[in-house]
């Protein structure tokens, strides 16, 4: 081992800006020992991903590194000149892409992208050894090493494949540090877990460093060794793993903690009023940039940046670090209600798409006023299952009621009543309003489309119900796109509920969202819930089943597996399946 | 919250209606159609008024010399222009409709409507426009309505496949599913929900079938299959002169060059709206 | 194309799959030509009135009357007339042409040897060209270069056909340079091929017409591609910008842009038309312009339908080369 393979990889005063001059990430710096994970956190917009990429000494079009200094054995990367920064790019440090579909080439079979790299450069590799270094890297990542996997192109590969070969090709170099920019999150539970494991592995036996980018503080306490928090595009802590997660210092990463729901109770979850500030406002922000949305923030604040200082095991920016907000609470426990008239009854409902069984025969009973959660991994058919409650699945078979009604499949068969109590809530807040309507109009416009006997005018029902979902009223004349991803969802609620519904379907409403945002637009719907209304809430995250329902419904491949009280089934569930994809949720210990 | 940001219904008028080359576009457009209609009223002649030799450049009160049967060439381009541009803006109106119908209604019902309709345009394509307007012309001889008609029914299949295109990204957005859901009729949904999100496609749509409508007209009366003479017009100018290219190209010329003026206006627009709206199309 | 090496299991299913999607799209055209026959038919003989008074005007003698009614079986009902006229088709009989006393098939196929000669030898200058000018300009894009090509394609790209023709004779033939002959008369005793300057002006009027449109396409593609992930993932592995060009980036263009030339191949034959016309050169345009103003009908509908054949099976190589191209794993975008 020479000494170079013992010295950290070192970046300092890392600053990325706009063509223009508009600092995206500033003062950024840190160590990390071969062999280690830093965990990079950030939600949208705090800069990460940029930072990731400013590491190869690449910036997307329209940036530019403008200062910094980034040491891996003794070479300061951004210090050299465009061709040397791509002599270092891919062998001294190496990018795992977030979505290997969309990162490796369609029309290259998948061999040649592994050995490109390996057969240029000054010290490239001939043929026969460049193949030796491919096939000994594929086995280690666990996929097959055969001509004929070699020459599959990516279309022919799976997803879980499809992200080892991206990871295949990052690390085949073997190179100093790894710079994995969310490569879990486009993939479901399982392979997710064996991703991170193989990441953990790799980096012992390869002595390499990596720096992990998530906005999952989940995924991050399972992998890093050393936490960073990026906000608004700065450093605002530092720690070790451990005592980071034992006792976070800065109050922006102990709201982020906060908003995290977890399996293991039923917590009350706290959003983060207000958002980040967009770039354009950040240059007037001459105080702490997280002040206006914090609880412990005082005047002093406001008048300068605090400096990054040590705090306990790491640094932290903040004046008041380390005073704790109140600690998370559990809620008590929800018992659902059982003895009631079911609002809505599925009986032995089936589904195809074309030939394709998606759904087999599925019943079930919601009553009023609870939230129900409709648990499944991707393909399991609950998206299915709630678009034909709602009507936009057509093709199926099987009984819905409503109030005892049967439900007509056809969704312009079901009379305006059905369409006022039952209400569909969308997973992209960019999509579901019309984006050349105001918020107002697209209320207005909802109004007309469910009314009832007794609905009241629009200019009455806007306003109110804008405040149902905590939004002014002056948000009545703005339109979709000066309204953040939580504000849009706020109002695609409000829109479901302007027509006074007793059932919401809500489709992975939070999956888009950013953990800050998902807590305060779960905690909206907990309020509405003591509104007698009842949730039908389909999404993949059992964590969020855990907080907001009270009963669950499992599914997998189209069949229920197992069905009960929340609190039973996630603390003690009888099923193998429930079992097995509560093994694979990761979350901070 | 940024309080200042203006509303974008009228941001993205506002963003075409900054863009230097739409401006310059649109200006062409406009100079070229005020001369094709406010000319009759200013033409020194009457557009059939022999008033010299033929081909004669130096010939006393006309500007541009006078043609091929001695009138002037100066008035017959003021006159020349009315119909050309009055039947190229009906048949573009006539193919946008048509075709943005095609398309909305191909991207909505999908399946079956969709195959027939997309067939049903494949058909038409394999006609070059010029080659199915003169087969019309070829029975019904060249009528000023048929023309329009023909012209724009052959820009409509163009617009069909564009906007269907950018109806089916339309319609899969979930604020379109919603009306689904509160069971809004078809009809209503394409009209207040998805036509109006295709609005800056369709401009840029507007700029191009201008272009080719004027182009095909113009191609028509220069094949002498368009307006018949003894009227003015434009392409046909150009075929009664061009053969005097050498000693009196002001008659072909001013022609030319009012056309290339009025389609280069429509492309540089369409091109306009394009890099308006693409800079922000998300 | 596709790897030989694991012929077991991939390379037929492959093949089987594009077989099965070509044989549909053969299907398709056929129909879609029957159709198209129907519609040509129908827009020339299947007209409500008297044909034969429409083809020869008032003024006609019951003779001619007589013998145009029999040319066209115009006696028989619509069904027959179109059974036989088709019929016909198929044994390659075009009839004869009542104008000019020819068969039609002679007059199509004298005229259309010289057409794809123009719009051939167009394309062979304008792919090569469009093709080089569009990755430049996406490469370099928003350079000065780039901007002076796109001025440039938007202006000719907006001419209608006789307006850039009659300016290049301006420019290269009567006014400032005297390089080709403004007409492309050609002598009926020598193939096209031996008197290749005079049919220069056409071709060049074509080929630009093409390159306007063909290159900007290509300029919007590589953009696309250019700006992909796979792209900047190949960027930051450290390959050099020689390698993202030709291995990462043009392959992924090829589809998009082979799918414009067929579309460009087969509107050439309508701008041909007026091309042809301004040149008097012997070609389907100028057959097709002169039948039309003699109510030729024959002649309008053979050559009508020779331009939609044409169209149908430039089709379909087009969707074969795309298969071709499409890296497996891809299908169904073709």
């Amino acid at each position: 081992m020479t000494a170079s393979d013992t010295q950290p990889i070192v970046l300092k005063d890392l600053r990325v800006e706009t063509l223009g001059g508009t600092p995206i990430v500033r003062d950024i710096g840190f160590s990390i020992a071969p062999g280690k994970v830093l965990g990079l956190v950030g939600e949208s917009g705090s800069g990460k991903s940029t930072i990731g990429k400013a590491l190869l000494g690449y910036a997307a079009p329209g940036l530019r590194i403008a200062g910094g200094r980034f040491l891996v054995g003794g070479t300061d990367i951004l210090g050299l000149s465009e061709a040397g920064r791509r002599g270092a790019r891919g062998r001294l440090v190496a990018y795992v892409p977030q979505d290997a579909s969309s990162a490796l080439n369609p029309a290259v079979p998948i061999r040649r992208q592994m050995i490109e790299r390996l057969r240029i450069g000054a010290d490239r590799m001939s043929d026969a050894q460049a193949e030796t270094r491919i096939r000994e890297t594929l086995d280690s990542v666990g996929l097959p090493t055969g001509k004929a996997f070699l020459d599959r192109y990516p279309g022919e590969l799976s997803g879980g494949q499809l992200q080892r070969v991206g990871l295949t090709v990052a690390i085949v170099t073997h190179p100093r540090l790894l710079v994995l920019d969310e490569p879990t999150t486009a993939l479901d539970a399982s392979n997710r877990a064996s991703v991170l494991e193989l990441v953990s592995r790799l980096n012992a036996e390869l002595n390499m460093s990596s720096l992990y980018i998530s906005h999952d503080l989940g995924v991050i306490s399972a992998v890093a060794d050393e936490v960073m928090v990026l906000y608004a595009g700065q450093t605002v802590e530092a720690a070790p793993s451990a005592p980071f997660f034992d006792a976070p210092a800065h109050p922006y990463s102990q709201a982020l903690l906060t908003a995290m729901p977890t399996t293991r109770m039923r917590k009350e979850l706290r959003g983060i009023r207000g958002r980040v500030p967009p770039l354009a406002e950040r240059a007037a922000i001459t105080g702490c940039l997280f002040a206006a949305r914090c609880d412990l923030a005082t005047p002093e604040c406001e008048r300068e940046m605090p400096p990054l200082t040590p705090f306990a095991a790491g640094v932290v920016r903040c004046l008041h670090a380390g005073r704790d907000r109140k600690p998370a609470a559990a809620r008590p426990e929800a018992t659902p209600d059982t003895a009631g008239p079911a609002l809505l009854s599925v009986r032995n409902l089936s589904a195809h798409y074309g030939a394709e069984p998606v759904l087999k025969d599925i019943s079930f009973d919601l009553r009023p006023g609870g939230c129900t959660a409709l648990v499944g991994e991707s393909g399991s058919g609950k998206s299915t299952l709630s678009r034909c409650l709602i009507g936009l699945h057509e093709d199926m078979q099987g009984e819905v009621l409503l109030d005892g009604v049967p439900v007509p499949r056809r969704i312009r068969a079901r009379p305006t009543w059905m369409h006022r109590d039952m209400q569909y809530i969308f997973q992209d807040p960019y999509g579901s309003l019309h984006p050349r309507r105001s918020i107002g109009a697209s209320l207005a416009a909802a109004l007309r489309l469910t009314a009832g006997p007794d609905a009241r005018p629009a200019r009455e029902a806007v306003p109110e119900v804008l405040a149902r979902v905590a939004l002014p009223p002056a948000m009545a004349d703005r339109f979709p796109s000066e309204l953040s991803g939580g504000e849009r969802q706020r109002v695609a609620i409000a829109r479901a509920l302007i027509g006074n519904p007793r059932l919401l379907i809500c489709d992975e409403v939070t999956s888009a969202l950013d953990v800050s945002v998902q807590a305060s637009i779960l905690d909206l719907l907990q309020s509405l819930m003591r509104e007698d209304l009842a949730i039908l809430f389909v999404t993949h995250d059992l964590g969020v089943v855990r907080s907001i329902s009270d009963r669950v419904i499992v599914l997998n491949q189209g069949l229920i597996v197992e069905e009960g009280a929340t609190a039973r089934v996630i603390g003690a569930p009888s099923h193998p399946y429930t079992q097995s994809l509560l093994s694979k949720v990761l979350e901070v210990a | 919250m940024s309080e200042s940001t203006p509303p974008s219904r009228a941001g993205y008028i506002a963003r075409i209606a900054a863009n230097r080359s739409a401006q310059v576009g649109m200006a062409l457009i406009l100079l070229v159609t005020a001369i094709a209609f406010l000319g009759p009223y200013v033409a020194p002649y009457t557009p059939s008024e022999f008033i010299g030799r033929p081909y004669n450049m130096a010939a006393e009160g006309a500007l541009l010399g006078t043609d091929n049967l001695g009138r002037d060439v100066w008035s017959r381009v003021l006159h020349g222009g009315h119909d050309l541009v009055w039947m190229a803006a009906a048949a573009t109106l006539l193919g946008l409709t048509l075709g943005t119908a095609i398309g909305l209604a191909a991207a909505y019902y999908k399946g079956l409507t969709d195959l027939l309709l997309m067939r049903l345009i494949e058909l038409k394509l394999a006609f070059p426009s010029i080659v199915f307007a003169l087969l019309f012309v070829t029975m019904f001889g060249p009528g000023k309505l048929l023309l329009t008609v023909v012209v724009g029914i052959s820009q409509a299949p163009s617009v069909a496949r564009v906007m269907r295109g950018v109806a089916l990204s339309v319609v899969r957005q979930d604020y379109v599913q919603w009306a689904r859901s509160v069971g809004m009729p078809s009809w209503r949904i394409l009209l207040s929900e998805v036509l109006p999100n295709t609005t800056s496609p369709l401009l840029v749509e507007f700029g191009l079938r201008m272009m080719w409508s004027i182009s095909l007209l113009a191609g028509l009366s220069f094949l002498g299959y368009g307006i018949q003479p003894p009227a003015a017009d434009w392409g046909l100018m150009v075929n009664e002169n061009r053969n005097a290219l050498a000693i009196q190209p002001y008659a072909v010329l001013t022609p030319i060059l009012l056309i290339a003026l009025f389609s280069i206006g429509c492309n540089i627009f369409a091109e306009g709206v394009t890099r308006a709206i693409g800079r922000t199309g998300n | 194309m596709t790897g030989t090496a694991d012929p077991a299991r991939r390379v037929p299913s492959g093949t089987r799959k594009n077989l099965g999607i070509i044989g549909t799209r053969l299907a398709i055209s056929l129909v879609l030509l029957i159709v198209m026959s129907m519609l040509v038919f129908a827009a020339t003989q299947a007209l409500p009135g008297d044909i034969a008074l429409m083809v020869l005007g008032r003024d006609a003698t019951p003779a001619q009357v007589d013998r145009l009614r029999s040319l066209l079986n115009l006696d028989a009902p619509v069904w027959q007339q179109y059974l036989l006229w088709a019929g016909n088709l198929l044994q390659g009989d075009f009839g004869t042409s009542f104008i000019s006393q020819q068969p039609v098939g002679d007059i199509v196929a004298a005229r259309i040897s010289n057409t794809l000669v123009v719009v051939i030898l167009s394309f062979a200058l304008s792919i090569p060209i469009s093709l080089l000018l569009g990755v430049f300009t996406a490469v370099h894009a928003d350079g000065l270069g780039d901007r002076i090509v796109l001025l440039v394609s938007i202006a000719l790209n907006a001419l209608p056909e006789f307006v850039l023709a009659l300016l290049l004779v301006l420019l290269l033939s009567v006014k400032v340079f005297h390089i080709f002959p403004p007409v492309a008369l050609l002598s009926p005793e020598q193939s096209v091929w031996a008197q290749l300057p005079r049919v220069a002006l056409p071709v060049l009027t074509l080929a630009l017409l093409q390159m306007s449109y063909f290159y900007r396409l290509v300029r919007a593609t590589m953009i696309d591609v250019l700006n992909s992930d796979y792209v900047e993932f190949a960027r930051l592995k450290g390959m050099p910008q020689r390698v993202i060009l030709w291995r990462h980036a043009i392959p992924n263009a090829l589809v998009p842009a082979v799918q414009a030339a067929g579309t460009i191949f087969a509107i050439s034959f309508g701008g041909v038309v007026v091309i042809e016309y301004v040149f008097a050169f012997p070609g389907l345009g100028t057959a097709l312009a002169e039948a039309v103003g003699s109510r030729d009908i024959q002649v309008v509908q053979a050559i009508t339908l020779t331009i939609a054949v044409i169209f149908f099976a430039t089709n379909i190589v087009t969707d074969l080369i795309t298969l071709m191209l499409t890296p497996p794993g891809r299908g169904g975008q073709a």
